[in-house]
């Protein structure tokens, strides 16, 4: 597979939209189909398309384990800060109607704030199950 | 004529049940575990159909407010379908994981083998 | 109703096929199938998530397994008969108990009438977003998501800590890289 010329040309040539069209459903979802949990795993599907086709070092140096293993806890922690800041401005948590001047644009700040999270942590953890089973043939 | 009336009305359940239950059936009579992983997920699938087939209104669209659509389907089982449906791979990616320790512990992912194997030692 | 048939049909394939390898791609069609199923129940969320999850993730998850492990299952040793019994019967019961369900796509089943019809009003005055899954995903079951990310985090880290360590005793004490978990 390392050396297949058209899967790699192709893939060369679906990747970057792949990872566009991830974007487009996360930030469009609001109003057309999609949202955080399909966008991370569009994102998640995009490295691991990748890792299949040039290798698993390669996808390795694009994102780092690392990096990854920080993305896991991370997106959580956006979701329940946000929560938190809601607890700070004085309404109750996860209520996000406190977070901007009126109610319409918090809440959709809000929205947005949780989506990302919830972003974050699902492409995380499913890049980092990938690596965890793909590593472990070697 | 009743008996038609009642395939067609609920065939979607009968569908979902068919589904659940050879799901049951994989879960229960198979000893490979990679197997028995497939049967969950068809189980789990079939919760997936169970929900969001009610929620389904004849001449509804989907529940994305637009102009001139006044029936959507209930959007409340997409919600919690949604969720379950990531948390189920995630779940399953677990369930993998730990096939797969069992595998370079005892060389074998059929569940006879390895009872024998416990029993001898 | 034919999608759903040939979902009935994949399914005996996947109970009948002994090869793995086989079992798994199967699981694969079927995950798009069951995604053209929802998307006929006006469920496009949800048939996008089924359809990337479904068929992309877990497909490759499981091969990735098959790759570490064996793709062939042995013959059972025991007959199927009593399995049998027990799925049969369940599922008789549970297709007495459709009988008494409201019938598929009428507008004044009870799941209709509780909170959904206040989602479609409040959504767009209250929060803005004119897809209402998402309005009620984030903001009026905010909680409910909260949850599901943090058992996808625990998910994620029973993994990484099943299957990041070591092996126990052929790779002798060779430290890998990213070993950070």
């Amino acid at each position: 597979m390392r050396f297949d010329l058209i899967s790699r040309v192709g893939a060369k040539l679906f990747l970057p939209f792949i990872l566009l069209f991830g974007l487009y459903v996360q930030f469009h979802g609001d109003f057309g189909p999609g949202g955080g949990f399909q966008a991370g795993v569009i994102a998640a599907a995009m490295i691991i398309l990748y890792a299949i086709i040039f290798g698993l070092p390669a996808a390795q140096r694009v994102v780092p384990p690392l990096v990854v293993e920080i993305m896991i806890p991370l997106g959580v922690m956006i979701y329940a800060g946000t929560g938190i800041a809601a607890l700070l401005k004085g309404g109750n948590y996860l209520n996000y109607s406190t977070l901007g001047h009126d109610q319409v644009h918090a809440q959709e700040l809000g929205i947005l704030l949780v989506e990302l999270g919830v972003l974050i942590t699902v492409a995380g953890t499913m890049i980092a199950i990938f690596y965890a089973f793909a590593g472990r043939g070697r | 004529m009743d008996l038609l009336q009642d395939v067609i009305q609920h065939y979607n359940q009968w569908i979902t049940i068919f589904l659940m239950v050879s799901g049951l059936y994989i879960v229960v009579a198979r000893g490979n575990m990679i197997k028995k992983l497939v049967g969950l997920s068809l189980f789990q699938t079939s919760v997936y159909l169970l929900y969001i087939s009610p929620g389904k209104i004849l001449g509804g669209t989907a529940p994305i407010i637009g102009e001139g659509f006044s029936v959507y389907s209930n959007v409340l089982p997409h919600v919690l379908i949604l969720t379950a449906i990531v948390v189920g791979v995630a779940t399953l990616a677990l369930g993998l994981a730990l096939v797969v320790r069992i595998n370079e512990a005892f060389g074998t992912i059929e569940e006879d083998e390895i009872f024998e194997m416990i029993s001898e030692e | 109703m034919v999608l759903l048939t040939l979902l009935a049909v994949i399914t005996i394939g996947v109970v009948r096929l002994r090869n793995l390898f086989a079992v798994v791609i199967l699981g694969g069609a079927y995950s798009f199938l069951m995604a053209s199923v929802m998307i006929v129940l006006d469920a496009v969320d949800v048939a996008m998530t089924e359809a990337s999850v479904g068929a992309g993730i877990s497909t490759v998850l499981m091969l990735g397994t098959l790759y570490l492990t064996k793709t062939e299952e042995v013959r059972p040793v025991h007959t199927p008969v009593l399995p049998l019994f027990v799925a049969i019967i369940t599922g008789a019961v549970l297709v007495y108990g459709t009988l008494d369900l409201p019938p598929f796509g009428i507008a004044d089943a009870p799941i209709h009438a509780h909170v959904a019809p206040y989602y479609f009003q409040n959504s767009i005055p209250e929060t803005g977003v004119p897809n209402v899954v998402t309005s009620v995903l984030a903001s009026y079951r905010g909680y409910d998501t909260l949850g599901e990310t943090s058992v996808i985090f625990c998910a994620g880290i029973a993994v990484l800590m099943l299957l990041k360590g070591r092996r126990a005793r052929k790779g002798a004490g060779k430290p890998g890289k990213g070993g950070k978990a």
